[in-house]
């Protein structure tokens, strides 16, 4: 069957005259929709959802808004475009012409970091697939779907490169890439945080805020890669990035609120009892979620790290701003580690730890959101302050891993740790009593669950009431 | 090694192991693999990722070992990891970038020995290894799965077998991986290649259409599966289920100044002269009625006990100790009695190990790269088992006559039928048999032979002695030989002693040393592999390697 890839699939890789990569999509793309079926968004395939589609990379071209029905959504692959004078910014082919076809000694190793983002991407989607039923708006519903079908196409940027540069290797692991799922015991994704249960929207909230935004940084660093496509394919992913993270800090902020209006109402910090969810459990959900998502730069010292730098695949957070030689043969970078059970900060050789330099940078970012959820709730007039709970805190990879440390970074016994873990991390009872909240969807549109303030603004400038999802 | 360090020691038991947890279930040991990252040898590297030292493989020798004597009722082994998602990520390569040639290849050549001792039990003691892998198994670690019988992965798309050592290293898997691939598991060359080509490895169906695993498991069956099989494997052994074990208590040992003192050996090293002497003390009275009873202290295990940890220790501690003059002291005829023993039961459980073990003891001593010079002197008691010693030797010197004033008689030599079967060398064939290559016949003939006293001009005769010099001309003659041994340079004597001691066929086993000693040791010295610039000794730098790219 003929296929109309330019409607079916906007592009900007010419797809229409690539036939090797139509041959490619053409076996993945129905494996694709299966997958969306079986293991996308429950029960929705019928909606019509308030979407955002890309159609081309330019400013009014990747943000069309309309109706579709998921299953329909048209999935582009999108470049950002190219610099056909782009250099290689660091490593030791700095300076040389940016790689537009797969240096074959990288091969291997480009394929599994571009296999290593694409997995997480189909991961969150399987995560988040029985949050609909129950969305506390369809404000929120709309942007659950907004963020799983740009999941959706990140997984097809993946997919494209693995096709177009990497040949049957590459269409075995975009086809894997469906074999796997969030959680399963026989075939789990690749990385520990995607297989976690994305039970409520709590966690969704924290979940795309924190662990987004290390997508947000892994992307960063593979769109300085030598490897042009990749780079490029990266640049364009950012832009969408940037939508989940903002529904993340929104929502959490809007939690946050909620909580806040309920406690000056009824001038009672106890807010369970008024269905709302107090500040300390959003406290803990935080140090939950900041502290898995830690784990995902992987470990302080690493020699994977510092050969993908030196080889030229992946950078460093910004890189070109950076002001150094961009080479870091005899450079040091002081970082957090553990000697002798005692956190220690000293200088290692920066090229190994270029993991601990961008978890750094991540860590920066996410305390500006922290920022402004307490501004919120000081301007509400509440005595209370959200913290990011210190790196070494609850981390199960790298070299804090096993070390029990409080959220303010002392080193404790297991006994103290013991004593006191209830109060940093969600405890069984604080996770059924998040779960009591969340009841059935609500549908109306306009309203909003007990538990959460509205949005300040609608999306795409849309009125409060407006109905971003037809049930039919 | 750096002399001021503490000796390495090869003796240990499970309740010191560091890394390694031996549990028991259902006529299956479960070896597993938990690496302690702060428990390595030698400061300055951290064990990270199951990855091994030279004190991990110590361990793992120790354990298959004793499986084999403390537990008939074990019938498979299960290697396995505690760590999720890393089986085993092989040898630390900081280790390597920081240990001396000659501890790289000792290490190398203990761990060959280890593997081929996992080998012999699966294949001659009726306890059958199989590798359970989840995760990655890399370099050494999918050496140490090659080295079981049975290979089973975790099919959940991330578990993978692979040898990275050539594209990461610049080096070859040192432990017997690609002799093993083509030789063992009969990979396809091609695939082979590809497969040793591609550092992150295989997984998966493809991994099991390559023959490079024998079995898929779902990840959440694979404990469950493991024990089956095992189970079944188990159930099926030649080994006696209802015997007891015998307990192998730590080999005592004294160490004064430059003497080493066991029960049945002493070894003086004599430092001036780069050698050591070893003196084998034959049995002190008749062999036991019930072997099982006299256990650890039965004379032959005892001293191939002894023997063994000597011939460690001189190796990885006293590697400028290039010659080892090997004698023995004792009653003939005591000797040929405990031969005797072995041959007659040779279809008790107990027996039939200790047989294998002195089998495994004489193939160390053929691969310990020191020049062997036997010396069969009066009062000698090279018979049987321990004439094999004097026909591993490169060369023999024999007296002729006896030493003026000395009351001892003639040194003699005697075969038994432990000379012709049981202790076969690494090319599977025996000391007499590879001696003769060039008349098999003469071997049928040496059966007419045993249980005779052949004295210096018979032993020559038959030709199982190199010179026989009388008591006049010995002490030049032994002299003159050692010293001029320890002129000649090391490497060339290693080299030239490995091609001659290995005549007749390639085996498995004969390739995987020759070929580590040759290729890998070349390589281990080359500008490619650990030159300032090598990718031996930048990995983990992030700098990248500068190859020659001259092909020599």
């Amino acid at each position: 069957m003929a296929i109309d890839y330019s409607q079916l699939i906007p592009n900007n890789v010419d797809l229409s005259s690539d036939r090797r990569l139509q041959r490619a999509l053409e076996n993945w793309q129905p494996r694709f929709l299966d997958w969306w079926k079986d293991m996308g968004p429950d029960g929705t395939s019928a909606y019509d959802v308030y979407l955002r589609t890309a159609i081309s990379t330019d400013s009014n071209g990747w943000a069309n808004f309309g109706y579709v029905k998921m299953p329909e959504y048209r999935w582009g692959i999108f470049l950002a475009d190219r610099d056909p004078d782009r250099q290689i910014a660091f490593g030791d082919n700095k300076g040389k012409p940016a790689w537009q076809d797969v240096p074959g000694e990288l091969r291997s190793t480009l394929r599994r970091l571009i296999v290593t983002q694409g997995d997480t991407e189909p991961a969150s989607v399987e995560q988040q697939r029985l949050l609909g039923k129950t969305a506390p708006s369809l404000y929120d519903l709309r942007n659950l779907f907004q963020i799983n079908v740009e999941e959706g196409r990140h997984l097809w940027a993946m997919v494209y490169l693995l096709h177009a540069y990497f040949g049957r290797d590459g269409r075995e692991e975009a086809e894997a890439m469906l074999e796997r799922h969030s959680g399963d015991p026989d075939k789990p994704r690749i990385l520990g945080a995607f297989n976690e249960a994305t039970p409520d929207w709590l966690s969704f909230f924290m979940f795309t805020y924190f662990t987004d935004r290390d997508g947000k940084y892994q992307l960063a660093s593979l769109a300085e890669s030598g490897f042009d496509p990749l780079a490029r394919s990266c640049r364009f992913m950012l832009t969408e990035e940037a939508h989940h993270m903002f529904v993340g800090e929104t929502g959490v902020g809007r939690i946050l609120q909620r909580t806040c209006e309920l406690m000056k109402e009824h001038k009672t910090d106890d807010v369970r009892s008024l269905g709302g969810i107090d500040l300390p459990t959003i406290q803990k959900y935080l140090n939950f979620h900041f502290s898995v998502s830690l784990d995902l730069f992987g470990q302080e010292a690493s020699t994977n790290a510092a050969n993908y730098y030196t080889q030229g695949v992946k950078g460093r957070f910004l890189e070109t701003r950076v002001d150094d030689d961009h080479l870091l043969v005899n450079a040091t970078y002081e970082i957090e580690t553990v000697e002798d059970g005692r956190i220690v900060r000293k200088a290692v050789p920066a090229l190994q730890a270029l993991n601990e330099r961008l978890r750094q940078d991540y860590i920066d970012d996410c305390a500006k959101g922290v920022l402004r959820w307490n501004k919120a709730i000081e301007r509400a007039g509440i005595n209370f302050e959200m913290k990011l709970p210190h790196r070494a805190f609850d981390r199960q990879i790298g070299a804090f891993a096993g070390l029990r440390v409080s959220p303010d970074g002392r080193v404790l016994s297991e006994a103290e740790w013991d004593a006191h873990k209830d109060k940093w991390l969600p405890t069984d009872e604080d996770r059924a009593y998040v779960t009591s909240l969340m009841g059935a969807a609500v549908t109306q549109p306009g309203q909003f669950a007990h538990w959460i303030a509205p949005p300040a603004r609608g999306i795409n400038n849309q009125p409060g009431d407006f109905e971003y999802v037809r049930f039919n | 090694m750096d002399p001021a360090a503490a000796p390495i020691d090869f003796r240990t038991d499970p309740s010191r192991y560091k890394h390694w947890k031996l549990t028991f279930e259902n006529g299956v040991a479960y070896l597993t693999m938990d690496v302690n990252e702060d428990g390595g040898l030698k400061p300055g590297y951290k064990l990270k990722l199951n990855s091994y030292d030279l004190g991990v493989d110590i361990e793992l020798a120790d354990a298959v070992q004793r499986l084999r004597f403390e537990h008939p009722e074990i019938g498979a082994v299960v290697i396995r990891s505690q760590r999720d998602r890393i089986f085993c990520s092989g040898a630390n390569i900081n280790m390597l970038g920081l240990s001396t040639h000659d501890h790289k290849v000792n290490f190398c050549k203990f761990t060959n020995e280890t593997r081929l001792s996992i080998e012999d039990a699966s294949i001659h003691s009726g306890q059958t290894y199989i590798c359970s892998i989840n995760g990655i198994a890399a370099g050494g670690g999918y050496e140490l799965a090659l080295a079981c019988e049975q290979i089973l992965l975790a099919d959940d798309g991330s578990s993978a077998v692979s040898l990275p050592e050539l594209p990461l290293l610049a080096v070859l898997p040192g432990t017997g991986g690609l002799t093993r691939l083509v030789d063992k598991r009969m990979v396809r060359r091609d695939h082979a290649d590809f497969f040793c080509t591609t550092a992150e490895g295989m997984r998966g169906k493809r991994a099991r259409d390559w023959r490079l695993v024998d079995q898929l498991i779902p990840p959440s069956k694979l404990v469950e599966q493991t024990q089956k099989i095992a189970e079944e494997i188990a159930a099926k052994s030649s080994r006696s289920k209802h015997a007891k074990g015998i307990a192998l208590p730590t080999v005592e040992r004294r160490i004064e100044g430059d003497t080493l003192r066991y029960a049945n050996l002493t070894v003086e090293i004599d430092r001036e002269g780069r050698s050591a002497k070893f003196r084998l003390n034959g049995p002190a009275a008749a062999p036991p009625s019930d072997v099982h009873a006299a256990g650890a202290a039965f004379w032959p295990l005892a001293l191939a006990r002894e023997f063994d940890d000597a011939m460690m220790h001189l190796r990885l501690n006293e590697t400028e100790i290039g010659t080892w003059v090997l004698t023995s002291q004792g009653d003939a005829a005591l000797v040929e009695a405990y031969d005797a023993l072995l041959a007659k039961n040779s279809g008790d459980w107990l027996v039939r190990e200790i047989v294998l073990y002195w089998k495994r003891t004489l193939k160390r001593l053929d691969v310990s790269s020191r020049s062997l010079i036997a010396l069969i002197e009066p009062g000698s008691c090279f018979t049987g088992t321990l004439l094999e010693v004097a026909l591993a030797a490169d060369r023999s010197y024999m007296l002729d006559g006896v030493f003026e004033g000395s009351n001892l008689p003639a040194a003699t030599l005697r075969l038994t039928s432990m000379n012709f079967g049981p202790y076969p060398m690494g090319n599977g064939l025996t000391r007499l048999t590879t001696r003769f290559l060039y008349d098999p016949s003469l071997v049928d003939d040496l059966k007419g032979e045993i249980g005779e006293a052949l004295d210096a001009a018979a032993a020559e005769e038959a030709g199982l002695v190199t010179f026989t010099p009388d008591d006049i001309d010995w002490e030049d003659e032994v002299r003159l030989a050692v010293e001029e041994r320890a002129g000649f340079s090391p490497d060339g004597l290693i080299g030239m002693e490995a091609n001659l001691r290995f005549p007749g066929p390639e085996t498995m086993e004969t390739k995987i040393f020759a070929r580590l000693s040759a290729w890998q040791n070349w390589i281990f010295q080359r500008p490619n592999a650990t030159g300032p610039e090598g990718a031996l000794k930048l990995y983990g730098t992030g700098k990248q390697s500068k190859y020659d790219r001259k092909r020599a």
